[in-house]
């Protein structure tokens, strides 16, 4: 009788017991991963808890006096915060809104490209500053801008210009950090869509065909609409992270004169935190930088669920 | 559309067409002229690195290398390979890539057949907190503070275990586990009594060629160009990465001199320490290019198996 009932709902702890002992020989295999995930990834997630104490070295993170938001409003009171906030979402917003389309488009053009050995030698290329490391990215654009043998003053004299200290000024960083990175991954961005326009169903072509549709409408009322799902998918990626902008390229940009709008939220916690040694201070602004980019990431893919149906998880 | 084109009579349908074909040459041009300008704005950049580079000193300093090499020379090559730290940083970025590869292929590979297993119980909770990890991150003070209390903080290990297993490859490996290695094959390896570890090396592996190649090159490729975890936890010169030496001299200019030494004046000195940043360039990033054409079409593999299921 009993297990009757147990078989109707269909478990009960006895069979959750079964099943997990079953299921032995997995947890012996995953039991390296999961022990690095915790240690790794889970456990600074528990140390983050500093970001609410006064941390202090000899006491150690568990023991560190309770604060509650004092770091917080710091933070937010501080003459700085709103600057870095901005700079972020600014060069943030700009990077999206640069980067996002032109991989959309190169694809777009690779893909109505019917000489083969030209398509490929154009995907190679393009995808070639992919392999290049952030630290010889930003050395290139040093080199380059150099003003008295870079290649870019080189230019502008030849014009007979002045040639502009580009490194030197606050007005060109956004422009430079942002095109330099539309440069490096515009090649590797359209491959995705490339492998997405690969799919689009040949009838679909022939019917616009029929239809006598030109090229151009080709492409938008077929191919876009066709690869419409990932590019929203790849958005939604995108807009997650819309308040981080990565550490390693920017803190390379950042000189004396363009901190005013190069000092991001990623830059600040590690002068802060690692340079000033101020590590609760520092918690606090980067627990609150991660809480915001997974908010934005759940509110982008509910919207986008709602409008089309599209999302990630 | 359709219908007006039908209704319309035949003399205008046929300009219709000539119309059209006008256009589509139109578009065919632009497409084509677009693809060479991503050309030529990929490509300038890398040949003029790779002339400045072999040309000398004062061909460089007055600005007259265009495109070739102007009066070829090897004086910066020289230099780079006489400067040690340089060499250190190749044996060292060599080491980690290694290593960090191997544990990377290791971890992920027994992460991803796990979670690719039906009868696996508990692959939901495991697979939410794998998942987790790539939307949610500590933050750098945590990390860091891990890394100083597991007394890792100036070896070889803080550079390689902090990145030794990413989620976003765990959910690429298991995608394609998943969906191109049939469950029956599993099954019937079960019946006949084969133990799960057994249907990992006699199954899955042989299988998975395509996979770990693609992952195994993303991890060597992100190691070797990445600097950020070498740069925090590490301060002992002789284990610092090829990355971090690079940045010492091309960014912060911190040259040893000993290599321009025999160099009389100031600025015949500046000319050389500006040329040799470009040769500098070109030695780094050599491996990485020069395995690229190869390698090429295992990174858009991995992209696509990438793009079937996010």
């Amino acid at each position: 009788m009993t297990g009757v009932n147990s078989l109707k709902r269909g478990g009960g702890w006895e069979s959750v017991r079964k099943k997990l002992v079953k299921s032995l020989p997995y947890y012996a295999l995953i039991l390296l991963p999961l022990a690095y995930m915790l240690v790794f990834r889970y456990y600074p997630m528990l140390g983050a808890q500093i970001a609410f104490k006064d941390y202090k070295v000899r006491l150690g993170i568990w023991a560190s006096p309770w604060v509650g938001m004092k770091h917080f409003n710091t933070f937010f009171k501080s003459a700085n915060s709103w600057l870095i906030i901005k700079n972020t979402l600014v060069i943030s917003l700009y990077s999206l809104l640069a980067s996002f389309p032109i991989p959309i488009i190169l694809a777009v053009c690779l893909n109505e490209s019917n000489v083969k050995w030209f398509k490929k030698s154009v995907q190679m290329i393009t995808y070639m500053p992919y392999f290049i490391s952030t630290v010889v990215l930003v050395s290139m654009i040093l080199q380059f801008t150099d003003i008295s043998s870079g290649i870019v003053s080189q230019m502008y004299r030849l014009f007979g210009a002045q040639a502009p200290n580009v490194m030197g000024e606050v007005g060109s960083f956004r422009s430079l950090y942002v095109w330099t990175g539309v440069w490096q991954t515009m090649g590797y961005s359209a491959i995705v869509y490339l492998a997405a326009l690969s799919g689009v169903p040949l009838d679909l072509y022939e019917a616009a065909k029929v239809d006598g549709a030109s090229k151009m409408r080709k492409i938008l009322s077929v191919d876009l609409p066709y690869i419409a799902p990932t590019i929203i998918t790849l958005f939604i990626l995108n807009a997650g992270s819309i308040l981080s902008v990565g550490f390693e390229k920017i803190y390379l940009m950042q000189n004396n004169f363009n901190t005013p709008v190069s000092e991001v939220i990623s830059t600040y916690v590690y002068k802060v935190g690692i340079l000033n040694n101020s590590f609760s201070f520092s918690t606090a602004v980067g627990l609150f930088n991660s809480v915001v980019n997974l908010v934005m990431l759940l509110v982008v893919n509910q919207l986008s669920r709602r409008i089309s149906d599209v999302s990630v998880f | 559309m359709a219908e007006m084109t039908k209704r319309a009579p035949g003399g205008a349908l046929r300009r219709n067409r000539i119309r059209s074909r006008w256009n589509d040459r139109v578009f065919d041009g632009v497409a084509a002229l677009i693809l060479i300008l991503a050309v030529l704005a990929v490509a300038y950049p890398l040949i003029y690195v790779v002339s400045a580079s072999f040309s000398s000193t004062t061909a460089v300093m007055a600005g007259r290398v265009w495109f070739l090499p102007v009066e070829p020379s090897l004086v910066a090559y020289e230099a780079v390979f006489k400067y040690d730290s340089i060499m250190t940083g190749y044996l060292n970025s060599f080491i980690y890539m290694a290593v960090g590869t191997l544990i990377n292929l290791v971890l992920t590979t027994l992460c991803a057949f796990c979670l690719s297993r039906k009868d696996f119980y508990g692959r939901g909770i495991v697979g939410g907190m794998v998942l987790f990890t790539m939307l949610f991150n500590a933050g750098l003070v945590p990390n860091y503070l891990l890394i100083k209390n597991l007394r890792l903080y100036d070896t070889m290990w803080a550079v390689i275990l902090p990145g030794a297993m990413s989620a976003w490859h765990v959910i690429l490996m298991r995608t394609y586990f998943s969906s191109s290695i049939p469950e029956e094959l599993y099954e019937a390896a079960g019946i006949d009594g084969c133990p799960v570890w057994r249907q990992l090396t006699s199954i899955l592996l042989p299988l998975s060629g395509p996979i770990l190649a693609v992952i195994g090159l993303y991890c060597a490729v992100g190691i070797w160009n990445s600097y950020f975890d070498a740069f925090l936890y590490l301060s002992d010169k002789k284990l610092f990465p090829l990355q971090v030496v690079l940045r010492n001299i091309l960014i912060l200019n911190q040259m040893d001199m000993t290599v321009t030494a025999d160099l009389r004046d100031m600025a015949t000195r500046r000319g050389m320490s500006y040329l040799l940043k470009y040769a500098v360039i070109v030695v780094s990033s050599l491996p990485l290019l020069m395995i690229y054409p190869f390698v090429q079409k295992y990174f858009v593999k991995g992209i696509m198996v990438g793009s079937v299921k996010g």
